[in-house]
């Protein structure tokens, strides 16, 4: 669909962009560090939200699940076995991505029997119960008041409690996952995954076990998820019932959505713009939420391809316009799931 | 634990389910007939609650406040569905961000308009005393939750089974095309349906705001329950909501009271093993 040299373009750009920021940041105010590291915790939920959404073209609304499950793991740990203080944090986020890829195992065997709005719903009543044991289960999770963590975990020399350092830490957890799901997205496997969201009944025909491509997808997903949850925690310092419900699932969706499926990128750059309005503008002025709903609902019916829909469209149109590849646009993802639903209205192969 | 607890949760759970259906009913209407999935019903329903108190703090009159609340959000409904969800189409998605942006728009015009307080709607004394059964005493405003549920319920029932206008919006759910080509108007057949499931959460709203209080959250808090509702009894039929409702209320008041530690588990557990097995719910069609 791209050009060699576009291709190579962006990533150069992508590569700049990252350079600046990581650079840069530790120099700004002591508030855009948090707010920055922040964001790139945020996109690598957002891009695991992607890889279902925009490659797979599975609709998630229970990624905060995986995101809950992380965090809760590194507060229980920290505070109940005073683990995870020192150099076993990293272990700390092994587990966490490990606690992600296992539930998400279990879970994707429920979620994945279901397509298209009753994956949704699904997926949806999967995070609520995790938000159900964690507002509820008090001996373990705090309930309604959540967990406050320990300091920030030592390693060796460097403290993590020091916001740069952290950051710096955060910054390379996103660079890995950012790299490692972009060669995922352009293996072989990746490859399929775009075929399923395409056209799940060719693929099958062609002999693909689609159901397991899938499972695959979701289970990756759930690791990122999980290995957010952890970098989340002990950012904030707290965990509480809040970041598991509807709110952050639906958010994770629309900085995909915002900034376009299939992208990856696209993720991080809706991470930036969500987080920028909820945490930035919400201490400017009072009626920030209007420009967030605002947001919600005109990105839905002016920028069907996201952002980076927008700047893909300009210089090479008239490329993808001649060929024959379907958009990669929101309602190209989805407007297949959306159609399944209604079997009658399925264009039979 | 003896009978009169098990009595007494009964009643409870079948009232809480009285009001769930209020909600459940008309997002499952909704779906059935538009394939809409409306995460903004949860604002209906708390919204319906703050026109209420208006109309109460205004006028004092109760009896007044619950057609009035019902009405003010079947109007913001019909108006939303007209201007906003038509052009959307059938992805699910798409609609899940934009009711969402709504409920977001919801949120903050309500914290602007009455505050951030923790409110009570209180009804009509007549209302609030309780009656004995037995040796239980139910309160007598529980017992109107059921009775208008009831009521309600069967009057849908009526209109969606006995009437011309129930066998067009059946036809729609059936086959919105098919429905199309045989002259049924679906595009107002979605308008109507939607104003009434938006009007019947604007009077869950009233009615429940008597019970759960009225506050900043509760659109958030009741929308996955009434979703829960909604999936257990299978997505566009009346009787799956009734008894998605009574199923989701009994479930919620014996996990509180037996398991408080994973009450929430316990209802949304069987919802997944559920969906699971069968996707469509308990009367959900293919």
């Amino acid at each position: 669909m791209r050009t060699g040299v576009s291709r190579r373009r962006k990533l150069w750009a992508v590569v700049a962009l990252l350079i600046a920021v990581a650079a840069i940041t530790p120099h700004s105010t002591p508030f855009l560090v948090l707010l920055i590291t922040r964001i790139l915790i945020l996109a690598i939920l957002a891009m695991s939200v992607d890889l279902l959404l925009g490659f797979t073209g599975l609709s998630s609304m229970g990624q905060a699940a995986y995101l809950g499950l992380g965090a809760y793991l590194t507060a229980i740990l920290a505070t109940r076995c005073q683990f995870g203080l020192g150099w076993d944090f990293l272990l700390v986020i092994l587990f966490g991505i490990l606690l992600g890829v296992a539930t998400a195992a279990l879970f994707g065997l429920l979620a994945l029997r279901a397509g298209g709005v009753y994956f949704l719903m699904i997926t949806l009543a999967l995070s609520q119960c995790v938000w159900g044991l964690a507002y509820r289960w008090n001996s373990l999770t705090g309930g309604d008041n959540g967990i406050n963590l320990p300091d920030r975990p030592v390693l060796g020399m460097i403290r993590l409690g020091n916001d740069a350092a952290y950051f710096y830490l955060v910054l390379g957890f996103f660079l890995v996952s950012l790299v490692s799901l972009y060669v995922l997205v352009q293996s072989p496997f990746g490859h399929s995954l775009v075929g399923i969201r395409e056209r799940e009944v060719r693929m099958r025909i062609l002999g693909y076990n689609t159901w397991l491509h899938k499972y695959i997808a979701f289970i990756i997903a759930g690791g990122f998820g999980g290995l957010a949850g952890v970098l989340w925690a002990e950012l904030s310092g707290q965990v509480s019932p809040e970041e598991l419900t509807l709110t952050t699932s639906v958010d994770a969706l629309l900085m995909v959505v915002l900034g376009g499926p299939g992208t990856l990128m696209g993720g991080v750059f809706g991470a930036a713009i969500v987080l920028f309005l909820r945490e930035y503008l919400s201490t400017l002025v009072p009626w920030w939420q209007y420009v967030l709903g605002g947001i919600y609902v005109l990105a839905i019916y002016y920028l069907p391809d996201g952002l980076l829909g927008l700047l893909r469209r300009s210089p090479d149109a008239a490329v993808a316009a001649a060929e024959p590849v379907p958009s990669r646009g929101v309602g190209a993802a989805v407007g297949r799931h959306g159609t399944a639903l209604n079997p009658k209205r399925r264009v039979s192969e | 634990m003896d009978t009169r607890f098990w009595l007494l949760q009964l009643f409870n759970g079948v009232s809480y389910g009285a009001l769930l259906f209020l909600l459940g009913s008309g997002l499952s209407l909704i779906f059935g007939v538009m394939r809409i999935v409306n995460i903004a019903h949860g604002s209906y329903f708390l919204l319906g609650s703050y026109v209420a108190l208006t109309v109460i703090w205004t006028t004092g009159s109760w009896l007044l406040a619950l057609p009035a609340g019902a009405l003010a959000i079947g109007l913001l409904g019909l108006a939303m569905e007209r201007i906003f969800l038509r052009p959307l189409g059938f992805d699910v998605l798409r609609q899940v961000l934009v009711t969402f942006g709504f409920m977001l728009l919801f949120q903050q015009a309500a914290l602007d308009i009455w505050g951030g307080d923790n409110f009570m709607i209180n009804p009509p004394a007549q209302l609030t005393r309780s009656i004995a059964v037995g040796t239980l005493h139910l309160p007598l405003y529980r017992i109107f939750m059921i009775a208008l549920a009831a009521a309600i319920g069967l009057a849908l029932w009526f209109v969606l089974e006995r009437t011309r206008v129930g066998a067009m919006v059946r036809a729609t759910v059936d086959d919105a095309e098919m429905a199309r080509g045989i002259g049924i108007d679906t595009a107002r057949v979605s308008m109507l349906v939607f104003a009434l499931g938006a009007l019947l959460a604007g009077l869950g709203g009233v009615i429940g705001g008597a019970f759960l209080g009225v506050y900043p959250g509760v659109d958030l808090q009741i929308l996955p329950i009434a979703f829960a509702v909604v999936i257990i009894g299978g997505m566009g039929s009346l009787a799956g909501a009734a008894i998605g409702a009574v199923l989701v209320g009994l479930a919620d008041n014996f996990g509180k009271a037996l398991f408080p530690e994973i009450s929430y588990f316990t209802l949304y557990a069987p919802m997944v093993l559920l969906l699971a097995v069968k996707p469509t719910g308990l009367f959900g069609r293919e």
